[in-house]
């Protein structure tokens, strides 16, 4: 018996390296991103690596999407060398809220029909966590935000997530939305040749406006200050003297 | 002027307790805006936890009480704390960022088609504050919408005090849409621990503890001083400990009285979700592991010679 392929929709968004230093330009009207150096949204490379499992166990297409300046393209080849099949750049200079991003998902989804939809849980530059919970509801399909495991059976999709307290596991419908959490998966690393694979592989490229998508967003950032950096205090000699400074100074025992 | 509408989280028939810190947010706000600050406890046979929430001194507790909202589900609570915020004319919605506020406020925002900030720390009326890029910087936002929604970091704020007085209840009657989403099980955490972010001790392992069995030395000073027991990244992506333990970015934020970072070199990701404990300890043989730069008192140390010794000292020192 044949297994039904099926179609997924995943998301690559372009982050800053989550382990280089921020700095706030000096008139907190930004991030100095001159000196960083980008990645994939670890979220997002984690719910490329489950769709091309999927994939790989019943067949069917993977499509890449990138949302932001040109430069995302790097993130969706990226994507493409995991082994996804081709991208879509939607390109826009202006900076977006996660509203802006989902109603752009909403506009490409229609387009392409996707079975099930696999975005990062959060970006891990402005921490959001909302892009997936709003497209679910624009749509009106289920959700399941948080993924540690996804089994496809039919047209269902049986998703643990982690949540306060331990997992839950949830069935939703599909067409459906799925967010993924840090224990879904390892993702690979790509073969230099299935880079050079990814080079011929299609990206399109289209604007808000193609989508007719209205872009001003609903949030907008006025500033940023870096956060006060908390002071160290002191080495202690041993168990001892730690003791008695937890009681004695911080008395919090 | 507008009403903050606070959505009460809570867990098998109790109230969790990071919305009293929720309602410390909730009355700042209120004040800000001149309004009126009112609770909204959905879910099945929920009358008890309204009862834990009468007299913080707020206008008014507005409840949902409907068999089929017994396990949170995204589609159908969203629909309800809309609709509920629409009836009490909400300016601010707002709700606690645990897992369940995470999941449900976007939902929410789209159906209000308002904007919406995340885990935020502060509200002056017009702008809010919070945390991005784990926490390294501070980001003030506007949210244009007539309607806001927002999940607070609750760690941010102290919990409420009861002032006492009566709290009016008003039951509001809101049609459960169906579900396209099945509930099918929830494998809890099995622990007498309390939870992380509602412990006034907590002591974290990362990769220095080598094992799962490792944590059980952790565990003993938790349970000395009534702890909970935290764990970075790579100690859960290890399977040592459950994922419910992260402490991080991307996992809890936690502010205890006291927190002990044991064998953990102290990434940006573990460093945002517990720099803002009150008293910080680390614990490392490392002396240049970066967690020594935010701990108010360091040990440079082999953990496992000096944890027993901890245990040891803590329980002289408590009996």
């Amino acid at each position: 018996m044949r297994r039904c392929s099926v179609k997924i929709l995943v998301t690559a968004k372009r982050v800053t390296d989550p382990d280089m230093k921020i700095q706030v330009k000096r008139d907190g009207s930004g991030i100095e991103l001159s000196s960083m150096s980008f990645k994939i949204n670890p979220f997002d490379e984690i719910a490329i690596e489950e769709a091309i499992r999927i994939k790989e166990a019943r067949g069917g297409e993977v499509i890449v999407v990138g949302i932001g300046n040109e430069q995302g393209i790097t993130q969706i080849r990226n994507g493409l060398a995991m082994g996804a099949d081709r991208g879509i750049m939607v390109k826009i200079e202006d900076e977006v809220d996660s509203d802006t991003v989902a109603h752009i998902l909403v506009k490409v989804i229609e387009m392409e029909q996707p079975d099930i939809v696999l975005l990062g849980k959060q970006g891990v530059d402005v921490d959001d966590n909302q892009v997936a919970q709003l497209l679910a509801e624009y749509l009106g399909w289920g959700q399941a935000c948080f993924a540690s495991k996804v089994q496809i059976e039919d047209s269902k999709a049986k998703v643990h997530r982690e949540v306060d307290g331990g997992i839950e596991v949830l069935e939703i419908d599909l067409p459906g939305i799925i967010s993924t959490d840090l224990r879904l998966n390892e993702p690979r690393y790509p073969k230099v040749s299935d880079v050079l694979k990814a080079d011929r592989k299609k990206i399109e490229e289209m604007t808000p406006t193609d989508l007719g998508v209205n872009i001003t967003p609903k949030v907008v950032v006025k500033g940023f200050v870096e956060s006060p950096q908390r002071q160290g205090g002191r080495f202690v000699a041993d168990v001892a003297e730690l003791v008695k400074a937890l009681k004695e100074e911080a008395k919090v025992i | 002027m507008g009403s903050v509408c606070i959505v009460a989280e809570h867990w098998k028939g109790k109230l969790k307790k990071a919305t009293l810190n929720a309602l410390t947010f909730g009355k700042e706000a209120a004040d800000k805006l001149g309004g009126e600050l009112h609770l909204l406890v959905i879910g099945n046979n929920v009358s008890g936890v309204a009862d834990e929430l009468k007299g913080f001194g707020v206008a008014k507790i507005y409840i949902v009480d409907d068999p089929s909202l017994e396990h949170y589900m995204a589609e159908t609570w969203g629909h309800v704390v809309a609709e509920a915020a629409r009836l009490c004319n909400a300016r601010v919605v707002a709700m606690s960022s645990g897992t369940t506020g995470k999941d449900l406020m976007p939902r929410v925002a789209a159906k209000l088609e308002a904007g919406m900030a995340s885990g935020v720390l502060g509200f002056d009326g017009r702008n809010f504050t919070r945390e991005m890029w784990a926490g390294s910087v501070i980001a003030t936002v506007e949210v244009k919408t007539k309607t806001q929604v927002v999940t607070i970091q609750t760690t941010h704020f102290n919990q409420a005090d009861p002032v006492g007085g009566e709290t009016p209840i008003e039951l509001l009657n809101i049609s459960v849409p169906e579900s396209k989403t099945m509930f099918i099980e929830m494998h809890e955490t099995q622990s007498q621990r309390p939870d992380p972010t509602e412990a006034q001790f907590v002591i974290s392992g990362g990769r220095g503890m080598e094992s799962g069995e490792n944590f059980r030395l952790l565990e003993k000073v938790a349970d000395l001083i009534g702890g909970a027991v935290g764990a970075t990244r790579a100690a859960v992506d290890a399977g040592w400990v459950s994922n419910d333990l992260q402490v991080g970015q991307t996992g809890k934020k936690v502010a205890p009285d006291l927190y002990i970072a044991v064998g953990l070199s102290g990434s940006i990701q573990h460093m945002a979700g517990m720099k803002n404990s009150k008293a910080i300890v680390a614990i490392n043989k490392d002396e240049e592991a970066p967690i020594f730069s935010i701990a108010d008192f360091g040990l440079v140390e082999d953990l496992f010679k000096a944890i027993p010794e901890l245990s040891r000292a803590l329980t002289k020192e408590l009996t």
